[in-house]
């Protein structure tokens, strides 16, 4: 095989990889405040992008307002959920909030094909592609890209510098601690559930650049999602970064070699072999 | 839990049965304004180890909004604490086990709190840092703070305090002024030594 297919499977492997990092950061910031995995994550993903679409074919609304407009609609889905769902079982058992969080899944892949049917729709954006020594990059990937890493800059300066930020990076070191500080939990939560709303709204914007979007859409990610946070250990930001590459990297460079479908297969298998070898994540420090 | 750390909740509200009471109004009074109660370490200092002295600091402060006063409590902890203004940038899980204390106890001040209640501060500390601790206590006494402190080290915290209570099997057995109190023969024999 031409060398030169590795190394554009491997740009298109980094290319994904921005997206899947914010999905992975955004599920993970979650995790990390509430303890709580959002089984329903890239479901609201999905719920964004139908918003995403409308927005574009049914109101021809410019992306760069359905964009931003997307962003806020994810914002407002995460504190619907902390409000709704997560804040009234917030001291169940833990199996609890899982079923919970699962049953959101269900109910809202339910919803979406009972309003929209199972028609995939999507929003079609022509992109031209730039070429640049042989390798083909097309804007379609370069551009989510590029608002990826932008986006997770944002988050980083977001919790590094602000005061708000501060607090929840602070709840997710030792809930009990920040309590003492009389700080209210619940507005950090809220708070945490929007900016991780919000972080699913910019990658279903950024998704919908080149996958069509249908009832369905939170089977194709959401597994990866959580293999990705789980690889990188759950609620570490770093973690679940470098996680999303090594995933990103594994699924785009396997699928060249061999198929899409083998890819995925690779993936999971590594997965596997690193859980029995680092059951912490990657950059788990030993005990 | 023993009788003795329920002094140190109850004010906090994780006890429903015991109401102690503070400045004339009761706990449960108290605890809309929970402000005004601060924990500076619970049993084990829970500082923020991934964060930065300067981060856990600025937490302390979380409920107060104003920024110039908050510069000024700042200002007033590097004084009481210089070592702390030398580690600012450094994260405060690096730091020695004294500078950690140091850190908790600056972090509880940063809220100008009215009361601070400290639970056992010496528990698990060498006889010599227990000496520097209580010298950090008596320092964060001398600004003017009330601080009610729960310990076991009887003849340490008697030289420290102004007023004490005995408790015995969760009950006062003894109060008064702590140089009265040491002495007592009762107390000089069974928790002094002497």
């Amino acid at each position: 095989m031409d060398p030169i297919f590795l190394v554009e499977a491997a740009i298109n492997g980094i290319l994904l990889g921005g997206v899947l990092a914010v999905l992975a950061l955004g599920l993970n910031l979650i995790f990390g405040v509430l303890d709580i995995v959002w089984i329903a994550y890239v479901d609201l993903v999905m719920l964004a992008m139908y918003a995403f679409y409308f927005m574009v074919q049914g109101h021809g609304w410019s992306v760069w307002v359905a964009g931003p407009a997307t962003l806020v609609v994810g914002a407002l889905l995460g504190i619907a959920v902390h409000l709704l769902i997560i804040s009234p079982i917030l001291t169940s058992a833990p199996i609890n909030q899982l079923l919970a969080t699962g049953g959101l899944l269900f109910f809202l892949q339910s919803f979406a094909t009972f309003l929209w049917t199972t028609d995939h729709r999507s929003v079609r954006l022509s992109l031209p592609s730039v070429e640049i020594g042989g390798i083909f990059l097309p804007f379609t990937r370069v551009i989510p890209f590029a608002i990826s890493i932008l986006a997770m800059l944002a988050l980083y300066l977001f919790l590094r510098h602000t005061y708000i930020g501060t607090a929840i990076r602070a709840v997710s070191q030792d809930r009990d601690a920040m309590a003492l500080m009389g700080a209210n939990p619940q507005r950090v939560y809220v708070v945490t559930s929007a900016v991780g709303g919000a972080m699913a709204g910019l990658a279903a914007t950024l998704l919908s650049f080149q996958y069509s979007v249908h009832p369905f859409f939170g089977g194709q990610f959401g597994p990866l999602t959580f293999m990705i946070c789980v690889l990188g250990g759950l609620g570490n930001m770093v973690g679940a970064f470098v996680a999303s590459f090594v995933m990103s990297e594994i699924i785009a460079i396997g699928g060249v070699m061999f198929s899409t479908e083998m890819g995925y297969v690779i993936a999971f298998v590594v997965f596997i072999v690193v859980m029995f070898a680092r059951p912490g994540g990657i950059l788990a420090r030993r005990e | 839990m023993n009788g003795r750390t329920h002094y140190i909740e109850a004010p906090r509200g994780r006890l429903a049965g015991l109401v102690i009471g503070y400045a004339g109004r009761r706990a449960d009074e108290v605890l809309r304004r929970v402000t005004e109660f601060f924990l500076a370490f619970p049993q084990g200092r829970r500082v923020f180890g991934n964060m930065t002295v300067l981060e856990n600091l600025r937490l302390g402060a979380y409920l107060r909004r104003d920024a110039t006063e908050v510069a000024r409590t700042l200002d007033m902890v590097y004084q009481a604490f210089p070592r702390l203004k030398e580690r600012e940038t450094q994260r405060s899980g690096s730091l020695s086990g004294g500078e950690q204390q140091m850190l908790a106890i600056g972090r509880a001040l940063m809220s100008r709190p009215k009361l601070i209640l400290l639970d056992e501060p010496s528990m698990g500390l060498a006889p010599v840092m227990v000496f520097r601790l209580f010298d950090l206590i008596r320092r964060v006494r001398a600004e003017g703070y009330t601080i009610l402190v729960v310990e076991q080290n009887v003849r340490q915290v008697l030289k420290l305090v102004d007023r004490a209570y005995l408790l015995e099997v969760g009950r006062i057995r003894m109060e008064g002024r702590a140089e009265l109190l040491s002495e007592q023969d009762f107390v000089r024999k069974a928790y002094m030594g002497l």
